[in-house]
């Protein structure tokens, strides 16, 4: 068929079972613009920020499993995609972002809005193209979603040229499949390996399954649920992988690291087996790599050879898809004698994997949080923004189901939580909950526009504490309480503040009236006794609402293990 | 730290080098040399890079290059029997008094007179690296107007 480039791209989304893309158009992106103009089959959202979009993409990706898509225009658009696609690929995220470019005749030539994307997006995408004809633009397209989508998932870039995207192609068909003789992931675990992992668990003394985000990708929760109740060991899942085993369940003892549970870290570091599975070993979770494990071996599971052996020197390493590793590993498991070891696991889990000293004078972010979950039945999917927000709402709220927990990991990147809960609220038509702070909220607040005019059903919970409250902690907990540009009420006429808990100064901007401006219900809550029912009403609305919730200023998250410090020295609440 | 010659085979097409490139840069790591150009298949280029740093670090760089959609194939010859070769061009000052003995040397090392003038030759040598070192320790003391080497070149020794 006879296609232009810009037909071509809209064709090869249907094609590849795309309903719904996030863009921003600009100059060399109208012809794309134009030919998703009236398309019955892709709905575009406009957002008000192309980082946005980036986020939109990659939430609808994590909340859905299906590959998320971004369009935006050349330069400056392309670079604000830079930090959602950045996010992406941290954490293994199947995104395919499409960029416009000047005309190939003016490649290089700095044209208006030139940027090289695919120099500036090397770094932070599993891959990326320049398509140089439009011969090869299906090809390209079919291979992006292919990469972006199999093994270890990560974004994806087509940059395209508007001369390509205006030139027309005689005879448009697209692919059926795509073969790339350098790109074929091992999903197949050896058989072998998997052998010795199976009699290194049944020898152990004191082991605990480590999982993290692959299991999620995989789909591996079941098979993982099965593992840990045929064999009775503990299980620990990074920030990434809440969700992948029951956050209820009698073996589950939170996530490990930074911020981590003492009864994980105290399991981890004194544990002779760790089985990791679909972890990278990121510092937020090892802390001090020397003394991470010290008498641990160490199997890891993973679908990323470049994984193994990156971090921690591991024992025994089994390449492949953890759902298929852990159905041949549950084949043939034989749990050994573990009592002892689980007698002592259960002494750190004590009564509650966190706690958190209770108030009646101030509403504390942690209550909001474990009020979500109950006011949700743990049935919610939640967005998160980044920093103290972000840990409470992995300690408080017990994730159940894989898919349930949305968030920036690796990059932490602020301003992900709103945009990434409007792309999961529009992949899975239902409400999604974003958990920010004050300040998260701020570097992506143009979306409640979109949100607003989309009519999305996000809803978002604002813990303002006036605070960037995470860097804050680290100025209180190591900077001599310094806090060096982290309070959002400072402004002229401050000064160095002696007593920033009498200050009285009002905060800006006022988020009630903010959201009434952009036409979204929002309700605030001051004092405990006012949070159930600005929660309840926020939850009740039919589409999007924001409730506030002014949370004691200087509230620390625990556990905490300082940077660079091994698991057992952790830090508790006082 | 040590020496490492990593071979690669890529896809023959832009980008390729500097993705390759770009792993030993954001870890800080300073390639010493990297030769390329292409194989029997002209959709195939072959890359060999000499690079020295961490064994372990460059393990894992190996592992990275492997995970590049654009890279076929990627070998480590560290500590493995290869054949290696580099080419290099220099010009060289001489003078009436040395021209015999610059001749003798380029002669002895089995170089090549590319080009000469009344002041100077272009000698055109071809040789493992460390035959190459020695023979321009040897030719510095008459002047070297300007050296140029291409980076090595590396294969597996043939095997029966």
């Amino acid at each position: 068929m006879k296609m232009t480039g810009a037909q071509i791209v809209v064709d090869a989304l249907i094609q590849e079972k795309v309903d719904l893309i996030f863009g921003y158009p600009g100059g060399v992106v109208i012809p794309i613009f134009d030919a998703l103009y009236g398309a019955k089959k892709v709905k575009v959202i406009l957002t008000r920020h192309e980082q946005a979009a980036a986020h939109a993409a990659d939430g609808y990706a994590r909340a859905t499993g299906k590959v998320g898509v971004c369009l935006s225009t050349s330069g400056p658009g392309a670079t604000n995609l830079v930090t959602g696609i950045a996010a992406a690929y941290l954490d293994s995220i199947p995104v395919v972002a499409i960029t416009g470019q000047v005309s190939t005749p003016i490649l290089g030539t700095d044209a208006f809005q030139e940027a090289d994307m695919v120099g500036i997006s090397r770094p932070i995408t599993k891959h990326n193209f320049l398509v140089k004809t439009i011969k090869e633009l299906p090809c390209t397209i079919k291979k992006a979603f292919y990469i972006a989508g199999t093994g270890r998932p990560g974004p994806v870039l087509i940059d395209i040229p508007m001369d390509i995207s205006k030139a027309t192609l005689a005879h448009y068909e697209y692919p059926k499949e795509v073969i790339i003789r350098s790109y074929k992931p091992n999903i197949v675990g050896h058989p072998q390996q998997i052998k010795r992992a199976a009699s290194l668990i049944k020898g152990a003394k004191r082991p605990v399954i480590f999982a993290g985000g692959g299991i999620i990708i995989s789909g591996a929760h079941n098979e993982l649920l099965e593992l840990a109740e045929k064999t009775n060991i503990p299980v620990t899942t990074t920030l990434m992988g809440l969700g992948g085993f029951p956050g209820t369940h009698r073996l589950f003892l939170g996530m490990p690291g930074m911020h981590g549970t003492k009864a994980a870290n105290y399991t981890l570091h004194n544990s002779d087996l760790i089985i990791s599975i679909g972890v990278r070993f990121d510092d937020r979770v090892t802390g001090d790599v020397n003394n991470f494990a010290p008498y641990a071996k160490i199997i890891h599971m993973d679908i990323d050879p470049a994984a193994i052996s990156k971090i921690i020197k591991v024992d025994i390493p089994v390449v492949g898809d953890a759902k298929n590793i852990l159905t041949q590993l549950n084949k043939i498991i034989e749990p050994g004698d573990y009592a002892a070891w689980n007698r002592q696991v259960s002494k750190w889990k004590g009564r509650a994997l966190f706690s958190y000293p209770k108030s009646k004078e101030e509403i504390k972010p942690q209550a909001v949080v474990e009020a979500i979950y109950k006011e949700t039945k743990g049935e919610a999917v939640i967005a998160t923004e980044v920093g103290q927000n972000q840990m409470w709402a992995a300690h408080y709220y017990r994730y159940t189901k894989p898919r349930t927990l949305l968030s920036s990991g690796g990059l932490g990147a602020m301003g992900y939580g709103m945009p990434a809960a409007m792309g999961a609220a529009l992949g899975l038509n239902k409400p999604v909950i974003d958990i920010a702070g004050d300040g998260s909220i701020q570097m992506n607040i143009q979306e409640l526009a979109t949100i607003s005019l989309n009519n999305i059903p996000v809803k978002v919970v604002i813990l303002n504490n006036g605070y960037l409250g995470m860097v804050r902690q680290w100025q209180e907990l190591f900077y001599n309480k310094r806090y060096s540009s982290t309070c959002l009420m400072e402004d002229n006429t401050c000064g160095e503040c002696k007593e920033p808990e009498k200050c009285r100064k009002k905060y800006v901007p006022d988020f009630i009236a903010l959201a009434k401006s952009y036409n979204i219900p929002a309700f605030r809550a001051e004092k405990p006794s006012e949070m159930l029912p600005v929660l309840r009403k926020g939850l009740k609305i039919e589409g999007p609402a924001i409730m506030e919730f002014i949370v004691s200023r200087e509230e620390n998250v625990f556990p905490m293990v300082p940077a660079g410090k091994s698991l057992d020295q952790i830090m508790e609440e006082k | 730290m040590s020496l490492h010659t990593i071979s690669l085979f890529v896809e023959n097409h832009s980008g390729a080098l500097s993705r390759i490139a770009g792993l030993f840069s954001s870890r800080g790591y300073n390639i010493s040399s990297i030769a390329c150009g292409i194989t029997e298949n002209p959709t195939i280029s072959h890359l060999t890079i000499v690079v020295s740093g961490d064994a372990n670090i460059l393990e894992q760089v190996v592992k990275q290059l492997n995970r590049l959609i654009d890279v076929i194939k990627v070998k480590d010859f560290h500590n493995e029997p290869v054949i290696d070769r580099e080419l290099m061009l220099t010009n060289i000052h001489t003078t009436k008094g040395s021209r015999q003995e610059i001749l003798t040397l380029i002669n002895t090392f089995n170089g090549k007179i590319a080009s000469a003038s009344s002041s100077s030759i272009i000698v055109e040598m071809s040789g493992t690296s460390s035959t190459i070192d020695n023979f321009i320790t040897l030719v510095r003391p008459y002047g070297i107007k300007e050296l140029i080497r291409s980076g090595k070149i590396a294969m597996a020794e043939a095997k029966n």
